[in-house]
């Protein structure tokens, strides 16, 4: 079989290990592709390469493809979510500053309890509370508006959300630029080991089962080359059922580690695919379930629910139209194209491509193409549902 | 004609940041700002309020410029700034050539166009210059590696020069590998017998 060379873009994150897992474990040699793996120095970067042919396929926050197609940034070229890459894995944490004055008031840093957290947070802020999110179309920024707002701090009189890129994150935070920020690891566990600050709470908490990054690839290519488009997502799939295995762990936090991904100790990354977070400079630790997954609950299938979820929140706070922003939102979810790569595979194939997000407070089973399938509980804090309009 | 175009660019190199601004003032005449440092780029463009915003592809801190892609964002910034669309095979030269370019909302094409094209000309010069120095200081390296094989070879086997370098060709040979790498490899294990 003759091998194709595809271009893929990552962000040097945890949660690029799918396609990273994907070519060097040869899950994409099995199915007939080489990656060719392209760092990428920013998403806003990630996302024009994508969009003007530089790459084939790219690592991308869920939210950016949601906001090519309303028109938000990019060069409005629309982009497809041809899976989901990853579920959670962000955290929130505070300043030094922050941690003692929180610390003094009485929190515990328990690390699971949202409102809590969130209580403390609002009560511990002097005013407004500024915090520092990757990229403005990211579901770290969602999610903090959504667990703000929830708890009656109004954006933007109490809360600003500023855009700093990770690796800056610790300079702002330590110039007093943020009080607290979101991000994904390594950068929450960064800030801890660099003294900069402490980790509140895991994202999951806020969103049990919240789409975190996604394979994106530009919707022209996606129907002009499915012959390429498939086998990747399944050489996807096949890495995220492998990350997904905890005998996998050592050999994955190794990979990751080395120079042309991420260049840091595996010990860092470890944390994130373990769950086992360091919280403090005191050397805390705390045991988050299903902080970050890469396939369990069938985590790759990109639900159109989700798409509408990430479509009217950021409709919300952009003064869209929220139902047009939900159609245009959920075409973007290609829950069709998925399909079709891992039909006949081991995958687990749902019936429907829409659900109530929200509804599961435990593992629950779903109806499937054939048979049943488990789902993972995918609560939000405040106990709201989403029910995604009528098709 | 209407006002003079104001343009910021994000660069915290100066010189490189020199040679940018000389090749838009061959492009036009233009009302041009330098922003070297990071932390004040959200602050420093919303003070300006530029026409185009310039900036490597490669900064980390672009994404803190996409804030001005939400026209009407929490932040109710009065300007609303998109990656250039006039033209998208211009965009594509663009990002080939490792620049961006921030647009400010209703810019003629017509206005922009230069001001792009001098950009690339100029990103595609640095490109090349970075190419250039890379593979001339990686020849340096080489060339220093082999010399110290030579030397080895030289001294643990009491032969010339030409005779040292004639061994380690041969060896690269035989083992069909680039001198350089042959080189490299006896000059790291000999360093574990010392």
């Amino acid at each position: 079989m003759r091998t194709i060379n595809l271009s893929v873009g990552f962000i040097p994150l945890v949660d690029a290990a799918p396609l990273i897992v994907a070519h060097e474990m040869g899950f994409a040699a099995e199915e007939g592709i080489a990656l060719v793996l392209r760092k990428a120095p920013s998403w806003s970067s990630l996302r024009d390469l994508l969009s003007f042919g530089q790459v084939d396929a790219a690592h991308m926050l869920a939210p950016v493809p949601v906001a090519a197609a309303m028109g938000l940034g990019g060069a409005g070229v629309p982009l497809a979510a041809a899976s989901v890459l990853s579920v959670n894995g962000n955290v929130i944490g505070v300043s030094r500053g922050l941690e003692h004055r929180l610390r003094d008031l009485g929190h515990d840093f328990a690390f699971g309890d949202a409102r809590a957290a969130g209580e403390a947070l609002i009560a511990a802020s002097n005013g407004v509370l500024r915090i520092g999110v990757p990229f403005p179309f990211s579901m770290h920024a969602e999610l903090v508006y959504y667990w703000l707002t929830a708890l009656g701090l109004p954006a933007p009189q109490n809360v600003v959300i500023r855009t700093v890129p990770p690796p800056l994150m610790v300079q702002a935070l330590k110039a007093g630029e943020v009080d607290a920020f979101c991000v994904g690891e390594p950068w929450g566990s960064m800030a801890v080991e660099e003294a900069a600050g402490a980790l509140l709470l895991p994202c999951s908490a806020i969103w049990a089962f919240a789409p975190e990054k996604v394979l994106a690839v530009r919707s022209d290519w996606a129907e002009q080359e499915t012959a390429l488009l498939s086998p990747l997502i399944r050489a996807v799939w096949r890495a995220g059922r492998w990350l997904s295995d905890p005998a996998s762990r050592t050999l994955a936090a190794e990979l990751l580690g080395r120079p042309a991904y991420l260049g840091l100790s595996p010990e860092v990354i470890d944390r994130a695919l373990s769950g086992r977070l360091v919280i403090s400079q005191a050397g805390e630790e705390r045991q988050v379930n299903g902080f970050l997954e890469f396939h369990r609950g069938a985590a790759n299938f990109p639900w159109r629910s989700q798409g509408e979820w990430i479509g009217r929140q950021l409709a919300a706070r952009t003064g869209f139209d929220r139902d047009h922003a939900a159609r245009s939102a959920r075409a973007v979810f290609r829950s069709d194209l998925y399909r079709k790569a891992l039909i006949g595979t081991g995958a687990d194939l749902p019936g429907a491509s829409l659900k109530i997000e929200g509804a599961l407070s435990q593992e629950s089973a779903f109806a499937a193409r054939s048979g049943q399938m488990l789902l993972q509980p995918d609560r939000f804090f405040d106990g709201r549902v989403f029910e995604p309009s009528a098709e | 004609m209407p006002n003079t175009i104001s343009i910021t660019i994000v660069e915290a190199d100066r010189d490189r940041a020199m040679q940018i601004v000389d090749s838009l003032r061959e492009a036009g005449d233009f009302d041009i700002h330098v922003v070297s440092e990071p932390s004040s780029l959200a602050r420093q463009v919303e003070h300006r309020q530029p026409d185009i915003v310039l900036i490597d592809l490669t900064n980390p801190s672009r994404d803190v410029l996409e804030e001005m892609t939400l026209a009407s964002g929490p932040l109710d910034r009065p300007v609303a700034m998109f990656v250039d669309r006039s033209d998208a095979g211009l965009s594509a030269a663009a990002i080939e050539a490792g620049v961006s370019a921030y647009v400010v909302d209703g810019m003629k094409p017509a206005r922009v166009k230069p001001i792009l094209d001098a950009a690339i000309a100029r990103f595609r010069m640095f490109q090349r210059m970075r190419t250039e120095l890379a593979e001339t200081k990686k020849a340096l390296e080489e060339r220093k590696l082999i010399d110290r094989a030579k030397g080895m070879i030289m001294k643990a086997r009491g032969v010339g020069e030409d005779e040292a370098y004639a061994l380690l060709r041969k060896a690269a040979m035989n083992q069909n590998k680039r001198l350089a790498d042959v080189a490299e490899a006896l000059v790291s294990s000999a360093g574990l017998l010392s």
